[in-house]
């Protein structure tokens, strides 16, 4: 291949909360010390009025967060995936999805592409937690595109949302004219007839190539679809594919317990039973390594894909 | 408002507290009745709200991070006409919209769902910090139990709102020293309070909470500090004003039966009845 174009999709959010907070007066980003870190410091060298660092303090960044929206904010909170979904799960739960308020939460550092701080930092398990609170949307971009796309329908959802990006830059994927970004609807990218792949974010681009090669070598006519919202789940659109493939593989850098696989797997099971394969970190912790190396190690990326499902 | 006016009213809440646990057949009588006088003074003397106007954009907040002493703030909300008096013996029912712990959606009056210990102060902070960037007037109030206090985020709540200076931030704390398990230096001891919340950057006021006086000096001081949030800590009595719920442990979390319910309303009709001969 030759230059294509990567971003992280954490510079992406960086850059739309910052584009947001020129059209709308009552964007106000919160971060607890890593700024840096999530790119929310592409906001706050904007808005620095409206940006509140919190400090290392998740679980009292998420209730004041909480208490900014009762009175009329719309708050974008980021931390790491494993420090707002993990730590401040109660206080999501509870001071934000109970009362239904509409707090913006963008996480960063997802999945095992983190790299080499390893386990501690590496989120596997945000789908599963953040999909079982009542209400909650939970979504995750493929690409710089999505991501910024994802970030203006964060705002205008009416309650909590949960969004994942990434640390790990990958290629630009939805630079086509007719991309459009509707929260809950997934995106047909590669149409096929033998078998359909589901995934999210930053594995949508190696599924894609899994997907090509399966139908080189193997022949086999693999449909790729981008489920960028993981809850509400496009049911249709599975039912769809369920119905016309009769085969479905689910890709996701999370755990195949909890994450994009089970929604599917939940849907699908009482609706059109066919063979889902849940491709994703099989119930395991990650460590530490360079991003494509890990993917590599944990078969994420699109030889592993390919491997796993031929 | 003159003291006895109040006092009166804080002997319906208590009423009303008892009546709503009896009713229920279980919910938290001893910390609610702790909190009768003060959340009578903040919504009959201190605080700007409206019950025509629950949502006004500037009125005052209330936050009760003690989630479990629901049947107080609800007690007081309906004398302040916020919502039904009868609706307060559908407490904890099916159906009923006064869960056993605050819910914002369907309680008119409620600035905040709570319930989850250690989160209400969160919010709370959040409340005076937008009315701070809005440059808006509107005062937060914010009522922690003392055990509340080993939950750690009251104190990242309270670290923030000092280091941010939020003179329009008022934490309330209720000291009556019991626990579910047991007494404070049973358990885990948070005091001393007024070192440690004068030390996280809070103008530190002590009173008693069931001093209808001490509780308007106490308030007053709050409002003429400037340059940082005030944290008034409140020596209370669990239980207060049902003979044999006062200091019980036992009273955090039962409802008394058809006997006990009599001796309560009884004492708290006597005590109503001296208010008014006084």
């Amino acid at each position: 291949m030759s230059e294509v174009k990567k971003i992280a999709t954490r510079e992406s959010m960086g850059d739309a909360l910052a584009e947001l907070g020129k059209e709308k007066d009552n964007v106000v980003v919160l971060d607890a010390d890593l700024a840096g870190a999530t790119q929310t410091i592409r906001f706050k060298n904007v808005f620095p009025d409206r940006f509140i660092d919190c400090g290392i303090a998740e679980a009292n960044m998420m209730g004041i967060a909480a208490g900014l929206a009762t009175a009329g904010k719309v708050p974008f909170v980021s931390t790491f995936a494993m420090f707002a979904a993990g730590r401040a799960f109660d206080q999501i739960r509870n001071s934000i999805a109970y009362p239904k308020i509409g707090v913006k939460i963008a996480a960063t550092h997802g999945g095992v592409s983190v790299g080499e701080d390893g386990a501690t930092h590496q989120c596997n398990e945000d789908f599963a937690l953040m999909r079982v609170i009542p209400g909650m949307t939970v979504m995750c971009p493929s690409d710089d595109i999505e991501a910024k796309a994802m970030i203006k329908a964060a705002y205008e959802i009416d309650g909590p949302v949960y969004m994942r990006f990434g640390r790990y830059p990958v290629p630009v994927i939805n630079d086509n004219d007719d991309y459009r970004f509707e929260a809950g609807k997934g995106i047909v990218m590669r149409d096929g007839k033998d078998m359909t792949i589901i995934a999210n974010g930053i594995l949508v681009g190696e599924a894609l190539e899994a997907a090509e090669k399966l139908a080189e070598k193997d022949g086999i006519d693999t449909a790729v679809i981008n489920m960028h919202t993981i809850k509400p789940l496009d049911e249709e659109l599975v039912l769809k594919y369920a119905q016309k493939t009769g085969r479905i593989v689910t890709v996701e850098e999370h755990s195949v317990i909890g994450g994009l696989g089970s929604a599917v797997a939940e849907f699908i099971s009482s609706k059109a039973p066919v063979t889902v394969q849940r491709i994703g970190m099989n119930d395991c912790f990650g460590r530490s390594g360079k991003a494509e190396e890990l993917l590599h190690a944990y078969r994420l990326d699109a030889e592993g894909i390919y491997e796993q499902i031929r | 408002m003159e003291t006895k006016k109040l006092q009166q009213i804080a002997n319906e809440v208590r009423k009303s507290i008892v009546t709503e646990v009896y009713c229920a057949g279980a919910a938290h009588p001893g910390g609610s009745l702790s909190l009768a006088d003060v959340l009578t003074y903040l919504y009959f003397e201190e605080m700007n709200t409206d019950p025509s106007d629950p949502g006004a954009p500037d009125r005052d907040r209330l936050v009760l991070s003690k989630g479990h002493a629901s049947p107080a703030l609800y007690a007081v909300l309906a004398e302040k006409g916020f919502i039904p008096k009868e609706d307060l013996k559908t407490l904890r029912k099916i159906d009923s919209y006064l869960q056993g712990h605050p819910d914002m959606k369907h309680t008119s009056g409620l600035d905040m769902s709570t319930g989850s210990l250690g989160q209400g102060i969160s919010a709370g902070v959040g409340m005076a910090l937008a009315a701070k960037m809005d440059g808006k007037n509107y005062r937060t109030y914010v009522i922690c139990g003392d055990g509340e206090m080993e939950e750690g985020q009251i104190w990242e709540a309270m670290m923030f709102a000092g280091h941010h200076r939020l003179d329009n931030f008022v934490v309330i704390i209720d000291v009556n020293e019991l626990q579910i398990d047991g007494t404070l230096d049973q358990v885990v001891d948070p005091r001393p309070l007024d070192k440690k919340t004068e030390a996280f950057g809070f103008h530190t006021i002590t009173a008693d909470g069931h001093d209808m006086d001490q509780l308007r000096k106490a308030f007053r001081e709050a409002r003429e500090i400037k340059g940082q949030p005030s944290a008034i800590i409140l020596n209370t009595v669990k239980g207060k004003g049902v003979s044999y719920m006062e200091n019980q442990v036992g009273w955090h979390g039962k409802a008394p039966d058809d006997k006990q319910y009599e001796q309560a309303m009884n004492e708290l009709r006597e005590a109503g009845e001296a208010l008014c001969q006084k």
